[in-house]
């Protein structure tokens, strides 16, 4: 799994230098420059596409949108979908944004509770169990919520949880905290020993040593376990899609479904729906990118 | 695992220039009760989530697995094995279990050939590279369900933007389509374009990772021992990829096995199992026909067959020791 571990904080800066060199130390010729940026530009045209389309078709008004002559591009521009689209009939789209963010911040916040502690501490020190721990950690990572839904399905019926938000955030911080407690873990152990000791040494307790010392220099992995956390909540299904069975309580990943094989499915509000869902964990992934070329493989099977 | 852990905290010691750790305990002596205690306000919290929500699930769902659970959800006592017994003798069994194994070959192969591809392309320099690998990561980010929405819109007949735009450059006849989602057949093809489509960004990646491990200079040696960019890519850089492609393909094996909401928007509608994967036909178990207990014992199969796949991998590609 720790493949590509090392890489973390090295990959990035040289790549970025390297990259400014090579084009006036190694003299690519412009024809073959030109023909890479071709081939980049194809690439983003494939890649942008479907957002695209949800993008336009946001935009139009449910007779353009359904119209059998379409156009590709929207005629005209009814930015108002933005607003009505919150009070369209098929689901209750404000509860399912305020499900959807509710569970992800807090299964983020208890992965972080959970995993930051473990993995400091298994980084650091060793006690009888600590390959057991981690080994557990790794089953964990094999398994995602789908294979286990009807198991938890009878544990949270049982348990009194069924179709709460408690109960997803449970599912989301469990299924999570494996790649947390990895990520976190490798960026720890790249922390010399010797800043702890010399801490203890000044009278610093283990948690001042964590928080005071330690926290600093592993922003970056801790950034990371979050944001990859918070994404991975975000758009999760399969586990709502059965956990949670009140309409309101249904995050929009569950609730967007309904409007599949609708008499008269209104597709502009889908996709004015899916555009705001999608931009802000776009961004909050665009900005770990560096990372993502680094080394997610530490810890990741998700 | 043990040497997993060593070299990844040596390694990330190493590589940030600092003294390396000298493993993880302080003192020379053997770990004993006491360091236990001292860990458990650490680790025990992670420690009982784990069981509570991964391990206990699981082994209730094996216990469930060999119940007779009404529709309401009353357990009504040992039935025995005879819930496996109807998971595998639904006609449409076999016929699913093999459409899952062409599922997982077909998206995940496809995604690995074109992914070395795009990160060929992304680790070349030209001008605006940063923002091609930035869109390269937006069905990564994206939600799943979403990004197959408009792929499910787009081929609608009649008012479907795709469906036009096939028929505008002429590989369909009319604009009424081929009723891309009503059939089975095509239905499951372009679920399979979905899945390749987004499980891309993570592969590439994950390539791309490995091949900034390539060092620079024995590129150089196979520039100058006069090895073409062919010969130099299939003999020099992919045995460098072996470790990043075995994590990658073993990640995508795991997940698209895995995948439900593809299949379940692009084909939930169709009636019958011809479109099924074991994965969705546990979703159907539950939902359509309310029998968690057959569910549970087509999902322990399911389990069993994840577990074989990542024995079965480890065993030969070995995945853990490379690099």
């Amino acid at each position: 799994m720790a493949v590509t571990a090392p890489a973390f904080e090295t990959i990035a800066p040289p790549a970025a230098s390297a990259r400014r060199r090579r084009y006036t130390e190694d003299q690519v010729p412009v024809g073959r420059l030109l023909l890479r940026m071709l081939a980049g530009l194809i690439v983003l045209v494939v890649f942008i596409l479907p957002y695209t389309i949800m993008f336009f078709g946001s935009v139009k008004t449910k007779a353009q949108i359904r119209s059998v002559d379409p156009t590709y591009f929207p005629t005209e521009w009814h930015w108002e979908n933005y607003v009505n689209m919150w009070s369209t009939p098929e689901t209750p789209l404000v509860q399912n944004l305020i499900s959807t963010i509710v569970i992800s911040v807090f299964a983020t916040l208890l992965v972080l509770a959970v995993a930051l502690p473990a993995a400091y501490y298994t980084a650091r020190f060793r006690f009888p169990g600590r390959m057991v721990f981690l080994f557990l950690v790794i089953v964990t990572q094999m398994l995602q919520p789908a294979v286990l839904t009807s198991g938890l399905f009878r544990q949270f019926v049982a348990f009194g949880i069924i179709d709460t938000w408690a109960a997803m955030i449970l599912v989301n911080a469990a299924f999570n905290l494996s790649f947390a407690v990895w990520i976190m873990h490798s960026f720890f152990a790249g922390v010399p020993k010797e800043v702890d000791e010399a801490a203890q040494i000044d009278g610093a307790g283990r948690l001042t040593v964590l928080f005071r010392i330690n926290l600093p220099l592993v922003w970056p992995g801790i950034v990371t376990a979050i944001v990859f956390t918070f994404v991975a909540c975000w758009n999760e299904f399969a586990a709502s899609l059965v956990i949670l069975s009140t309409a309101g309580n249904q995050p929009l990943s569950v609730a967007l479904t309904k409007f599949v094989g609708q008499y008269e499915t209104s597709w502009h509000y889908v996709f004015g729906v899916s555009i705001v869902a999608i931009i802000p964990v776009v961004v909050l992934f665009m900005i770990i990118e560096k990372r993502l070329v680094g080394g997610l493989t530490a810890g990741s099977v998700k | 695992m043990s040497t997993t852990i060593d070299t990844s905290s040596t390694r990330a010691g190493a590589a940030e220039g600092r003294p390396r750790p000298d493993g993880p305990s302080v003192r020379q002596r053997k770990p004993g009760g006491r360091d236990l205690v001292a860990a458990l306000p650490w680790v025990a919290p992670a420690v009982l989530l784990i069981f509570a929500i991964v391990l206990f699930p699981a082994g209730f769902m094996f216990y469930n697995s060999t119940r007779d659970i009404s529709i309401s959800g009353l357990d009504q006592g040992s039935v025995g094995f005879d819930n496996y017994v109807e998971v595998f003798t639904f006609p449409y069994f076999w016929p699913i279990f093999l459409r899952t194994i062409v599922w997982v070959v077909a998206v995940v192969g496809v995604t690995v050939v074109i992914s070395l591809g795009l990160a060929q392309i992304l680790n070349k320099a030209f001008p605006g590279r940063r923002i091609v690998r930035l869109a390269v990561i937006i069905p990564w980010a994206a939600s799943v369900v979403m990004t197959t929405m408009v792929v499910y819109y787009g081929l609608e007949p009649y008012f479907g933007i795709i469906n036009t735009f096939l028929v505008d450059v002429g590989l369909i006849q009319t604009p009424e389509g081929y009723g891309w989602t009503r059939n089975p057949e095509t239905a499951f093809a372009w679920s399979i374009v979905i899945a390749i489509f987004v499980s891309l960004p993570f592969t590439t990646y994950t390539i791309l990772a490995g091949l900034q491990t390539v060092p620079a200079d024995v590129l150089e040696a196979a520039k100058m021992d006069g090895a073409g960019p062919a010969r130099t890519y299939f003999g020099v850089v992919l045995p460098q990829l072996r470790g990043a492609l075995s994590v990658a393909v073993l990640i995508n094996i795991i997940n698209v096995f895995n995948s439900l909401p593809i299949l379940k928007i692009m084909t939930g509608s169709i009636p019958g199992y011809d479109a099924d994967t074991i994965m969705t036909m546990i979703f159907k178990y539950i939902q359509n026909q309310h029998k968690v207990d057959v569910a549970s014992a087509l999902s322990v199969v399911a389990f069993l067959i994840v577990i074989v796949i990542v024995a079965v991998y480890v065993k030969v590609v070995k995945p853990m020791r490379e690099v």
